[in-house]
């Protein structure tokens, strides 16, 4: 018997119930809508509920075997990421990018290279660092090491992140969107080399969970199942 | 398996080097604002970060160089020696099994007489603590770098582009390679250039959206100023890139660098100035006893990692390169500046790591 934690909500659920499905396995809930029971018919799999931002962690922590969960939640929540999980399906749902974005009216500001050098003088000017407000504090701090952007300092932001530039509390954001509309309605501009991670769901497999004869026989018979299809 | 007292004693044993200097304690717990302004964003991943209700967000001291000079800045004594012994936190990559908390020891000088003599004064304290193990010294120096920038025959705010990002030197290398017109030029900037020029700044801004933020249309306007000069300017020679790429990889004992450096210097006669206080630094060193001829200069040492340091900057390494450096330091006026509100002094340390030193001592015996 292997664990798998899976979505416990909304459409990243139904997505994943339905994705599993077309591969010929068959999840469904047990019980009432409003508990969190679950159960894959026919296949040594326990299946968990769970919210999808705690699958991270739980991977991580190897108390579950497999769980699905968005790329970007795993690459910001658990440190060296590729050596505490592998990737065994990207899942072609839940789209989302994860990018920096500047006020529109910055027409001067389109790309990290000009991003930095404004850094620069806001620096000089406002005697601090320029703000970005993120949730995605490690993603974002690696990749703007690598670009060579400095003199900018994360402000973290766990929900409305478009609207903290309105609000005066970040000069620029890095957040997770699918369409964009949100970005313009709040009046930002993504910079053109601004894409830090494109995230999908990913169906991973924790390397710290306990892998024996009997785990890994199981992993092998669900993996055959999903190769094969219905 | 190290007993925790076994390396305190030896860290005990090596500080009676710095008896002379005045022993200080620092706290734990340091403003994060501080450390973040001084570091930017990097210190996050490096330091561990907790939280206060009334102070804010502090962090466990990632070392002592900036209580150190806080406290000496609040009304220490000049000139001054000190000496400390204490814990400091380091986040670490994930798997990297590198210790978190270790012991750090350190020696500052603070002193406007006589700066060389210091720099010289605290290498050879250095090196005479960890006297009879198998360290690999290397040095260098800053100031001879940004010399080298200031030198080049170009605009300041190119100057000033070039110096802030010394510390990062692919950036450092694309933004020199665009100012010698042999790297791509800035993405969109000739576009944004003819929009301006065409359609007028005030008209772009007022098509693209409402002014939100702190930054200014001033700003912007002055933004755009310096891109136009910045477009009109004159490519850096190709000559004096690459004397100055050639310097920044050089790499040659302290005696003879003086020498190399000065052949550099014909090509960039600004740097003379530099080469000359390099050259009384050797000198320094000489006076105190300092093999300068076993001592090697590698100019981009320092360059990475240590983004306070502006003068000489020292190392003494471990005889296998995945192990951290027993000792570093070096000079760092700058970051008085920062701390003291106005105030500055010249001052220069560095830190020995007892733990390393015990391990190396053990696999020796």
């Amino acid at each position: 018997m292997i664990t798998l934690g899976v979505p416990s909500k909304g459409r990243l659920m139904e997505k994943t119930f339905q994705w599993f499905a077309a591969r010929g396995v068959e999840m469904r809930r047990t019980g009432s809508d409003r508990d969190y029971g679950a159960e894959v018919a026919g296949l040594p799999i326990d299946l968990r509920l769970m919210s999808a931002g705690e699958i991270p962690r739980e991977l991580a922590a190897g108390r579950i075997h497999l769980g699905v969960t968005g790329s970007d939640l795993v690459q910001e929540r658990i440190p060296a990421w590729d050596q505490a999980v592998e990737v065994l399906a990207e899942m072609g749902f839940g789209h989302a990018d994860l990018i920096i974005a500047v006020p529109a009216w910055w027409v001067d500001v389109r790309t990290l290279d000009d991003l930095d050098a404004v850094a620069a003088d806001f620096r000089a000017t406002h005697g601090q660092r320029l703000r970005i407000a993120t949730k995605y504090h490690r993603l974002v701090r690696d990749f703007l090491r690598d670009a060579g952007v400095a003199d900018y300092r994360l402000v973290d932001s766990q929900g409305a992140t478009e609207g903290t530039v309105a609000h005066g509390t970040a000069e620029a954001i890095a957040d997770i969107t699918s369409t964009g509309e949100t970005l313009r309605a709040n009046h930002l501009a993504i910079l053109s080399d601004g894409l830090i991670h494109r995230s999908e769901a990913t169906l991973f497999r924790s390397r710290a969970a306990k892998w024996n004869d009997s785990t890994r026989s199981a992993l092998d018979i669900f993996e055959k199942q999903l190769k094969t299809g219905a | 398996m190290t007993l925790k007292s076994d390396i305190r004693a030896e860290a005990e044993a090596l500080q009676a080097i710095f008896a002379d200097a005045v022993p200080v304690d620092a706290p734990m717990l340091v403003s994060a604002d501080t450390l973040l302004d001084l570091y930017g964003e990097d210190i996050r991943g490096r330091a561990f970060t907790t939280h206060d209700p009334d102070r804010g967000e502090l962090m466990l001291r990632p070392d002592f160089t900036v209580p150190v000079v806080q406290m000496h800045m609040d009304g220490g004594a000049e000139p001054a020696r000190y000496t400390y012994l204490g814990e400091v936190f380091r986040m670490q990559d994930a798997g990297s099994g590198r210790p978190t908390e270790y012991l750090q020891l350190g020696y500052e000088v603070f002193d406007r007489a006589n700066p060389l003599q210091a720099d010289a004064e605290v290498f050879a304290l250095m090196l005479k603590a960890l006297d009879g193990l198998p360290v690999r010294a290397v040095t260098g120096d800053i100031g001879v770098l940004l010399a080298a920038i200031e030198a080049l025959d170009t605009t300041q705010a190119r100057k000033a582009a070039l110096r802030r990002h010394v510390w990062r030197p692919r950036r450092f290398r694309a933004l020199l390679d665009r100012f010698t017109g042999k790297g791509k030029p800035a993405k969109g900037r000739a576009e944004y250039l003819k929009a301006a020029e065409e359609e007028g700044l005030a008209a772009m801004i007022a098509r693209a959206g409402p002014p939100i933020g702190l930054r200014t249309t001033d700003e912007m306007n002055a933004r755009l100023e310096r891109l136009r000069a910045e477009a009109a300017a004159d490519p850096i020679d190709q000559t004096q890139a690459e004397v100055l790429v050639s310097l920044l990889a050089l790499k040659s004992p302290l005696s003879e660098a003086v020498e190399a450096l000065q052949n550099f210097a014909v090509d960039l006669p600004g740097l003379q100035g530099a080469v000359e206080h390099f050259a009384a630094r050797v000198d320094a060193l000489k006076a105190v006893g300092v093999s300068v001829s076993d001592i090697p200069y590698e100019a981009s040492y320092g360059r990475t990692q240590m983004e306070y340091y502006d003068g000489f900057v020292f190392g003494l390494l471990a005889p296998s390169p995945s192990l951290p450096p027993l000792a570093t330091g070096g000079r760092y006026d700058a970051l008085t500046r920062q701390l003291g509100g106005g105030r500055e002094i010249p001052a220069v340390g560095g830190v020995i790591r007892p733990e390393q030193v015990h391990a190396l001592r053990r696999a020796q015996a």
